[in-house]
């Protein structure tokens, strides 16, 4: 604890002296790009012409600055990253013939924003860069002369004269002024420059907001295909490891009690019972391991899979899928678990006698229906249940609705996008 | 009777040899994936074949696929497959052909040794095992057909014949007697309008009927 803050108390000072040097680097590495719009302007007025040429030279000077544009944006983009850590995005290109270009810079507001900032931002923080340079090297300049003035006095051995220590003074006071206001000033620009960069040099907010929407959209989907490949593992490593091994546990019990018949009587009573035990547990850990991915909704698809848990539910349950082809492995997976939660649900809360599982295809949408003749009254707001089947559509952009009147019957209804 | 077995799990292969040799079974072979056990059949030409069916090398439905080949190469051999979970889909493939001599069991059934050595037998001698599971399964997907007139004895009954039972064995389980069984029976035939004089065995039209099959 101490030593850690004996270091911070060292390295605060350092940080602080880092932040300065950058603030400086940025500020005044931004001066020539600042410029340069302004430059390409003017470029044409120092050519010699005449009056009647103004009209040339004001379209020259439009020209030269639409030209300079892209590869100076490219170059802040390229400062405000190296130097702040700031990403500007770049704004999409238009595509297309040289007209329908011009056209569309001329209509985007991306354009006209970025020569906001050339033009106009950018040239008034050069001119504080430019400030910013001079307080340094004015204040550098005194340091330096006082430093000359101390080691050399040009007047007497012992000590200067009045008139030099209240020049001195006069100095030194200004010195550290100096050497104050530059940081200060470098750290207002930064912050002044890195505001007016990120709004007038990157894409639009919509469009900044449409790629932001991509990349949650491409991450989440990866969460989701982790979370499926996941339980996939799970199945596999269950599949082989523990469901073998039960499996040669209760043929060994079958085995025993098959053919140690002369055993006494406790003994074999406490056999059977491991051996029915034994059974069970299989049977409960296949249920449990069929719920979580099974091997044949990869291999012959949701219809082929859905056999499986209707089978098993504890109630007759009718299945019905008209979907021709295979939804994205994602999807079926999504969908397996939705119908595998509705009929543990309508088996657990329902009291229905019979169920019915409905998939088919609507246009872009696989459209689950499951319907239950029970007591009605599903609440998603009260069962965490079905709020987590809710969730789980989502996760795929789905949506899920609850129709469960007081009384019944349920019908629950799932939609899942999935384009072919 | 002599067997080859084809399972991928160690513990499961050595289980199983124990369980065949003391029922009296002889197992020429015992290998982990389907290309082996295709490679067995020929040079040990058994009565049957037990096949798991996730092996080597994508885990996926080899033993299916393998025990297709053999049903189409060498008719001759039963096969029984078994599998920690049943499918539908797969006993459709298995019976698609013709649904003598074949199994479909969970691997729970070797639990029940009895039972267990049974089924194979009844499999060798050209009968059929499918698991309750898959029954039941099956049963979920019938649509507007002439199975929803049967009786729920019937329906048990008919369960009980697709497993591959025999009459007295669906008396002894639903502790009815054999002349119930065989007007349930009957019933069954009736009301799936096949007659007697059909070619095919009506036993075995009625429980292809109960798959969608028939």
């Amino acid at each position: 604890m101490a030593a850690g803050r004996r270091r911070r108390a060292v390295l605060a000072p350092l940080r602080q002296l880092a932040i300065i040097v950058r603030d400086t680097t940025f500020v005044i590495s931004g001066v020539p790009v600042q410029l340069t719009a302004l430059a390409a302007l003017a470029l044409p007025w120092l050519v010699p012409h005449r009056a009647k040429q103004d009209a040339i030279a004001v379209l020259v000077g439009v020209a030269l600055v639409l030209l300079v544009r892209v590869p100076l944006t490219a170059i802040q983009r390229h400062r405000f990253w190296s130097l702040l850590g700031i990403e500007i995005l770049k704004p999409v290109a238009a595509q297309g013939s040289l007209r329908h270009r011009l056209v569309a810079a001329v209509r985007s507001e991306v354009v006209w924003r970025q020569l906001g900032y050339h033009l106009v931002v950018g040239p008034l923080i050069a001119l504080g860069g430019m400030l910013t340079l001079a307080l340094w090297t004015a204040g550098a300049g005194l340091v330096n002369l006082n430093g000359w003035a101390y080691l050399f006095p040009p007047l007497g051995r012992f000590g200067l004269e009045p008139f030099h220590a209240k020049a001195l003074t006069l100095h030194i006071v200004a010195q550290i002024l100096l050497l104050l206001m530059a940081p200060a000033l470098a750290a207002a620009l930064t912050w002044l420059d890195s505001h007016a960069g990120r709004a007038l040099l990157g894409p639009s907010r919509a469009v900044e907001l449409e790629r932001k929407v991509e990349s949650l959209a491409e991450s989440r989907a990866g969460v989701v295909d982790a979370a499926d490949a996941e339980r996939r593992r799970i199945e596999r490593d269950l599949h082989d490891g523990a469901q073998q091994r039960l499996v040669s546990l209760a043929m060994n019990l079958g085995l025993a009690r098959a053919t140690l018949t002369d055993l006494p009587e406790p003994a074999s009573q406490v056999i059977a019972e491991a051996h029915e035990e034994a059974k069970e547990a299989l049977a409960e850990l296949r249920n449990l391991v069929r719920g979580l991915h099974p091997a044949v909704l990869e291999d012959r698809g949701l219809d082929a899979a859905l056999s499986g848990i209707a089978a098993r539910a504890p109630l007759p349950v009718r299945v019905q899928v008209a979907v021709s082809g295979r939804a994205s492995p994602t999807v079926e997976a999504v969908a397996y678990f939705v119908i595998s939660e509705c009929l543990t649900n309508i088996a657990r809360h329902s009291a229905a006698t019979n169920a019915e599982i409905d998939v088919r295809r609507a246009g872009d949408a696989l459209v689950i229906r499951v319907t239950d003749n029970g007591i009605g009254g599903a609440d998603p707001v009260r069962g965490s249940g079905l709020a987590s089947l809710a969730r789980r559509a989502r996760s795929v952009d789905g949506s899920l609705q609850i129709n469960s009147p007081a009384g019944g019957p349920t019908v629950i209804t799932v939609e899942l996008p999935c384009a072919s | 009777m002599r067997v080859v077995i084809a399972e991928d799990s160690v513990l499961l292969r050595a289980g199983l040899i124990k369980l065949l040799a003391a029922a009296g079974i002889e197992v020429m072979a015992a290998v982990s994936d389907a290309d082996q056990l295709l490679a067995a059949v020929p040079v040990h030409k058994p009565d049957a074949v037990i096949v798991d069916v996730r092996m080597p090398p994508s885990h996926t439905d080899e033993g299916i696929r393998a025990a297709l080949v053999i049903r189409r190469q060498w008719p001759e051999v039963a096969v029984l497959v078994l599998s920690q979970y049943v499918e539908e889909r797969y006993a459709a493939d298995l019976l698609s052909a013709n649904t003598s001599s074949v199994g479909y069991l969970l691997k729970d059934r070797v639990a029940d040794v009895d039972e267990f050595v049974s089924a194979l037998r009844r499999v060798a001698d050209g009968g059929t095992a499918l698991d309750p599971e898959v029954v039941a399964q099956l049963l979920v997907r019938r649509r507007n057909d002439p199975l929803d007139r049967l009786t729920p004895r019937e329906h048990e009954v008919l369960t009980l014949m697709a497993e591959g039972r025999s009459n007295s064995a669906i008396a002894q389980t639903l502790v009815i007697t054999d002349s119930a069984v065989a007007k349930h029976i009957n019933s069954i035939f009736a009301k799936l309008d096949l007659q007697p004089d059909d070619g095919d065995h009506r036993r075995v039209r009625a429980v292809l009927r109960s798959m969608g099959l028939g």
